[in-house]
């Protein structure tokens, strides 16, 4: 695929460029404003390289279909908005389970239900976390531009791979629809990470088996390993337990080979916090416009810094409250009414004022909304 | 397609998991066991290697049977058997899929992918066992429970009329189509044979019993009233064609439905174009 | 392979002549008794009579001689708890 390295993208294609360099070579999908060129850009593009889209009947049937294709060894992923997401989540949990990596992207419209299809929004947030039922940890991440798209499309990619994990992109419709002028990376230029695969013979293969890190090799189907990959809560066999002393281990699991390496997975971008006493917290595309704001008040010589979250789920406690340790107040920006800074409010001190810049009206918040906002809190 | 008249009883025990608990949860004298016999001996005797068999479910009392077959198994979610089956086949067309399912799963909550997986004809073979009622749950009334019948949410009988499964198939677009029940094994048997040796979308309807829960509540009580009623209400299909539709009445037609050779399979078609773009064919 | 012609149940062979040389001592079919769920399916079915129930209405073979290896029993057992010894 020959790429000249300047190209002007929309976001919902650059993501779908970024999936191919990560290594996709399945899509389901369903059409869905504001995610529709996904599944269209998938659709031309795989072919191309012996890739395999598909339009399903519904959403439900687009993720079952990727992580069917998962299973069968194939990098996978499916794109969506917010009506599709929560058609999806039951099976998103089927993936969690299962431990089959996939990657779904949600690229965000106002809601709930039919909502505001043309209309931009953060409000599935909270959904990326606890969409589906049960105990599970999740893994979402959210660009704000469209280069950013690329690195977090690959990233998610190389997450879901890594954990044996779904992992969802969070999009939303004005990045999925501006189109900016990016350098796609070289290949070889990012770092692609691939499922670990069993080494052992067959007849030695337990396929959950508990290692250091919690994630299991994963053989794909016709590998010769003939395992069950079943939702029902297994053992690592594969077979369904009523056990506790099964039960235990394998949700512990789901859980520890994310939270014991958070570390590794958070993403922030931190810009002109060294002396900054009003922090904007910010992700997606709030977070541009925190920057601008920051920049604009820094000129008036007002000591603002911009936390953007790449990395949403799991929340980054720890670098957050370092952050603002020294500072007076935080302000947070979201086009919602208040998912992420519920948050914000559980790791940050009582003392330290937590001000809300919401906007639920299907519009972008602006750098001068912001900045009358910070004017508010001075 | 190499065919062994006789063969051994035991071939079965060759290709049960030998991890796995035996026997089975299904209640003494279900249906599915029946089923999950004929299902090995077609396979043994088509000569599939293992590893090439992928046996996809749902969520129900026939869901579980894959569990217990030695080949690749995927037991999913209520109702999304063939849109998971339609992914792995597509990602791995050289693999011989196997749907197995039942009436509630199929028809009713996973009667849109049914329909598109028809539509599609894709090569996947789909088993349902149709034993008119949900068994795993209790006894609820299905989509093909029949109208009158008694389920434990149709204390009154029933009021809504039942789905004829190879007839939707056909209509969707299923290029293999056929129906058998329990009784008539050796029958079952060759069919499925012949639908997995078939290119494209296969069902094979299997009529079974749950004399649980849909014989106890109706007058059926046990397994072998119920097999026997499947002998004694099955009707091959040439005798079919020369009776009305009153006689049919509560009738199984059984036999090869609808096949069609010719009819273009889904991965193929996909595969042609891809062959064209990675050539350097222009997108259009 | 072509559409199935008939009902497929396999023939049973007039039962009388114990053409097998089945007898206590030479049973036709071995029953896994830790497998059997006492369905009654095979002692129902089968066309010679060769099964009777015992205490626990698993079946026994009371009547080896009457075998024909017809296969119904085996092939009906939906807990595969019956071998047959034909080849």
């Amino acid at each position: 695929m020959p790429t000249p390295k300047r190209k002007l993208l929309q976001g919902n294609i650059a993501c779908v460029q970024g999936a191919l360099y990560a290594g996709m070579r399945f899509f389901a999908g369903y059409p869905i404003t504001p995610s529709t060129e996904l599944a269209e850009g998938s659709s031309r593009e795989l072919p191309k390289i012996g890739g395999r889209f598909i339009q399903m009947e519904d959403e439900i049937a687009s993720i079952a279909a990727v992580i069917g294709a998962s299973v069968s060894g194939l990098k996978s992923m499916t794109a969506t908005s917010g009506p599709g997401y929560s058609l999806m989540v039951e099976l998103i949990g089927y993936a969690y389970i299962t431990e089959t990596p996939c990657v779904i992207v949600n690229v965000q419209r106002g809601g709930p239900s039919t909502g505001l299809p043309t209309k931009v929004s953060q409000s599935d947030t909270m959904q990326a976390r606890w969409g589906t039922h049960g105990d599970y940890t999740a893994i979402a991440v959210a660009p704000s531009t469209v280069a950013d798209t690329v690195t977090e499309t690959i990233r998610a990619f190389n997450l879901a791979e890594r954990f044996r994990t779904p992992v969802t992109v969070l999009l939303d419709e004005v990045i999925g629809h501006s189109r900016e002028l990016i350098t796609l990376p070289e290949p070889g230029e990012v770092k692609i990470y691939n499922r670990v695969k069993p080494t052992v013979p067959p007849e030695q293969f337990v396929p959950f088996v508990m290692t250091p890190n919690g994630v299991s090799p994963m053989a794909s189907y016709g590998e010769g390993y003939r395992y069950n990959v079943t939702g029902l809560t297994h053992d690592t066999m594969g077979f369904s337990t009523n056990r506790a002393d099964e039960i235990f281990p394998k949700l512990d699991k789901l859980r520890n080979k994310i939270m014991n390496y958070t570390d590794e997975i958070t993403k922030i971008r931190v810009e002109m916090m060294d002396d900054a006493e009003i922090a904007f917290i910010a992700y997606g595309s709030v977070a541009r416009a925190s920057l601008q704001a920051a920049t604009l008040a820094r000129q008036a010589g007002v000591k603002v810094g911009v936390i953007q979250l790449y990395t949403i789920w799991p929340f980054p406690d720890k670098e957050i409250q370092q952050l603002t340790e020294r500072c007076k107040a935080v302000i947070v920006g979201e086009l919602n009414m208040g998912q992420i800074v519920t948050e914000i409010r559980r790791i940050l001190p009582r003392e330290l004022p937590i001000h809300t810049m919401q906007r639920y009206d299907g519009d972008i918040l602006t750098p001068m909304q912001l900045l009358e906002k910070l004017q508010e809190v001075l | 397609m190499p065919v062994v008249e006789k063969q051994r009883s035991d071939v079965i025990l060759q290709y049960l998991r030998p991890k796995k608990k035996f026997p089975s949860v299904w209640c003494p004298g279900c249906g599915n066991g029946i089923v999950m016999g004929a299902l090995i001996r077609a396979i043994d005797k088509l000569g599939y290697k293992r590893d090439e068999v992928c046996c996809v479910s749902g969520i129900g009392c026939t869901s579980r049977m894959p569990v217990y077959l030695d080949f690749n198994s995927l037991h999913t979610a209520h109702g999304r058997a063939l849109a998971f089956a339609t992914g792995v086949k597509f990602a791995q067309p050289n693999m011989k899929v196997i749907v197995i399912t039942g009436d509630g799963d199929a028809l009713a909550i996973g009667g849109n992918h049914f329909i598109h997986a028809c539509r599609r004809n894709i090569d996947i073979t789909t088993i349902l066992i149709n034993n008119f009622i949900y068994g795993m749950t209790g006894g609820q009334g299905s989509p093909t429970t029949p109208a009158g019948a008694f389920s434990t949410t149709t204390p009154y009988g029933n009021v809504e009329k039942q789905f004829d499964p190879c007839g939707l198939a056909q209509a969707a677009g299923a290029s293999f189509v056929g129906r058998s029940t329990v009784f008539h094994t050796p029958q079952m048997e060759k069919m499925i044979m012949a639908a997995l040796e078939h290119k494209g979308f296969s069902l094979v309807e299997v009529i079974a019993n749950c004399h649980t829960y849909y014989g106890r509540l109706n007058k059926q009580g046990d397994p072998v009233a119920m097999v026997n009623s499947f002998k004694e209400n099955a009707v091959m299909l040439g005798k079919a064609q020369t009776m009305t539709p009153d006689q049919l009445k509560g009738k199984y037609v059984i036999g090869t439905l609808h096949e069609n050779k010719e009819a273009t399979e889904f991965c193929d078609e996909y595969q042609k174009v891809v062959d064209v773009r990675m050539a350097g064919g222009k997108a259009r | 392979m072509t559409a199935p012609t008939d009902a497929g149940e396999a023939e049973a062979k007039p039962a009388g002549k114990n053409k097998h040389n089945f007898s206590k001592d030479n049973l036709p079919l071995e029953i896994n008794m830790g497998w059997c769920k006492a369905c009654n399916l095979c002692i129902a079915l089968c066309p010679t009579q060769v099964f009777e129930p015992d205490r626990d209405g698993k079946p026994i073979q009371a009547r080896p001689e009457a075998c024909t290896l017809c296969t119904i029993c085996w092939v009906h057992c939906p807990d595969f708890a019956i071998v047959s010894k034909h080849k």
